[in-house]
């Protein structure tokens, strides 16, 4: 699937509930599919630090493909890193960099994105793009 | 606002700490003076900008009386009070602190009630000392006294942990550094709206306060100081109105207080937080307290009732604030699912780092409640904790 096929899917499975209460249940559930980082990659080094959640994210790059393993110390930030990883992880740096993320604001998760919210999301994703812009150019 | 609904759930309003609603008179006042006499105060020849500045000055009245100064002169207004703090931390830090110096505050200050601080020392070559906290979030006395030197040029306390909501001792933590001639600036953004404040039965030096935190316009703020104080500190900021004469090679500065107020004053901000006072003495100040002890006591239980649970900050004195974290749950993953029933709460460090450091957590819960809260809506609360138990284990 493309990244866009994926965001349209996982809006499509959001959009089936109209309370919060249980899209943030889905959310939960969603945690649990999270490709976790390996606890030895927990460290500082890959620390993205946001005010109220903390993030750990580990890149890997092979056959040009970009992959990522993540964790958070909150389970609706793993939720969330779980659908960003869904979209974002196993893509070639070119998808990644090119890629426009329009499903965080169609499901209704907005609010975790502003950068003033600062729970670690926004820089995530901004380090993703960077890994992948990293990755591109040492394959180039 | 109370009113109003999100996701379809009445909102239930638990963030009063971080700012509260506003009484009609105060909305309608700030509508008052932009549709009837918005005027630049104390500039105009003409009668509107009478009308505002003499709004503007009932309003410095109306704070003199609300937190009995002895003059308006000793009232300074500001934007807040962060601004409040930096003024009188830079001003005093021009004029009184030199290398070697100390200022002590305590381990429970907002961030507004260090950085300012640090900034000066960093400036001057002080020190900053900081009075410890036991485990139940209560400051350490006997550590504090230890603490007052000769070297000591200034204490700058919070009335009330805005993270914790627990009551300083400040009567006592003043008489103490009097005795040893050293003034004292009192943070009241978070007590002043939850009892009565005497600055001159609590003989401060400073007392600054936020106009949101009590009901008023965000933006607006006062500083009192002490006349004599306020004399001797050089202005912290300098421009329009706070001036006698102004040429290229000196500027004699006005008279108290315009001295501290460089440039336009938020003045329908002003003149409304006197109707926010106003609003506040018509209920009374001690039936406000009575209710909100009552509020506190019943959180309070029904709360610490529940397993998981833990309470941080468990003094006797209190203002209606509960700092709490269930156990195993992210204090982030708590307040989203509680604001998805509808429930506003706080979640974080508060801008307190060192009040979390202290308790070794990465932040909490903090409910923070004030009179128009009900006894329902913390049923509804603990209600919703326990769902938020039951998600996520």
């Amino acid at each position: 699937m493309t990244v866009n096929e994926i965001q349209d899917s996982i809006i499509e499975e959001f959009s089936l509930f109209e309370d919060w209460m249980d899209k943030y249940n889905l959310l939960i559930d969603m945690a649990r599919e999270l490709p976790v980082i390996d606890p030895k990659y927990k460290t500082k080094d890959y620390l993205i630090e946001g005010c109220q959640s903390k993030v750990w994210l580990y890149p890997g790059f092979s056959g040009g493909i970009v992959t990522f393993t993540a964790d958070s110390d909150a389970i609706i930030t793993r939720g969330i890193i779980a659908l960003l990883l869904k979209v974002l992880s196993g893509r070639t740096p070119d998808e990644i960099i090119s890629s426009e993320l329009y499903f965080i604001d169609r499901i209704g998760l907005r609010q975790n994105l502003s950068p003033t919210r600062s729970n670690g999301l926004y820089s995530m994703i901004r380090q993703i793009r960077l890994y992948a812009m990293a990755y591109k150019a040492k394959s180039e | 606002m109370l009113g109003r609904k999100v996701y379809n759930k009445p909102l239930i309003y638990l963030d009063n700490a971080a700012t509260t609603q506003k009484p009609l008179t105060v909305i309608e006042a700030i509508r008052d003076v932009y549709m009837k006499y918005n005027g630049n105060i104390h500039r105009g020849v003409h009668i509107v900008s009478d009308i505002a500045s003499e709004a503007f000055e009932d309003a410095r009245e109306n704070v003199r009386s609300f937190i009995n100064a002895a003059k308006k002169e000793e009232i300074v207004f500001t934007s807040g009070a962060t601004a409040s703090i930096n003024c009188v931390a830079y001003s005093f830090g021009e004029r009184f602190v030199r290398e070697g110096d100390e200022i002590v505050i305590s381990t429970l200050e907002h961030h507004a009630n260090i950085v300012p601080w640090q900034m000066m020392c960093e400036r001057k070559g002080a020190l900053l000392r900081v009075i410890p906290v036991d485990d139940n979030g209560k400051i350490i006395f006997d550590d504090y006294l230890k603490l007052l030197s000769d070297r000591t040029r200034i204490v700058a306390v919070t009335q009330v942990s805005n993270a914790l909501g627990v009551i300083l001792p400040v009567k006592d933590i003043i008489e103490a550094a009097h005795e040893m001639e050293i003034p004292v600036l009192v943070d009241g953004a978070q007590g002043i709206q939850h009892g009565m404040v005497d600055v001159r039965s609590l003989d401060c030096d400073f007392y600054v306060f936020s106009g949101h935190k009590i009901y008023g316009p965000a933006g607006t703020g006062v500083l009192y100081g002490k006349e004599k104080w306020l004399e001797e500190l050089p202005p912290c900021q300098g421009g329009g109105d706070m001036i006698k004469n102004v040429t290229f090679e000196k500027t004699t500065y006005a008279d108290l207080p315009f001295k501290f107020e460089a440039g336009t004053m938020n003045y329908p901000g002003i003149i409304a937080l006197a109707k926010a006072l106003d609003y506040i003495s018509d209920m009374g100040r001690e039936e406000i307290a009575q209710r909100e002890k009552l509020l506190l006591s019943y959180a309070t239980a029904r709360l610490g009732a529940i397993k998981r649970l833990k309470i941080y900050g468990v003094a006797e004195e209190k203002i209606p604030t509960i700092s709490f974290l269930l156990k195993n749950i992210h204090q982030y993953d708590t307040g989203m699912i509680l604001d998805k029933m509808g429930i506003a709460v706080r979640t974080g460090t508060h801008c307190a780092q060192p009040v979390m450091d202290r308790f070794d957590v990465e932040g909490t819960v903090r409910v923070s409640m004030c009179f128009y809260n009900t006894i329902e809506e913390i049923d509804l609360l603990g209600n919703g904790i326990e769902t938020v138990i039951s998600m996520f284990s």
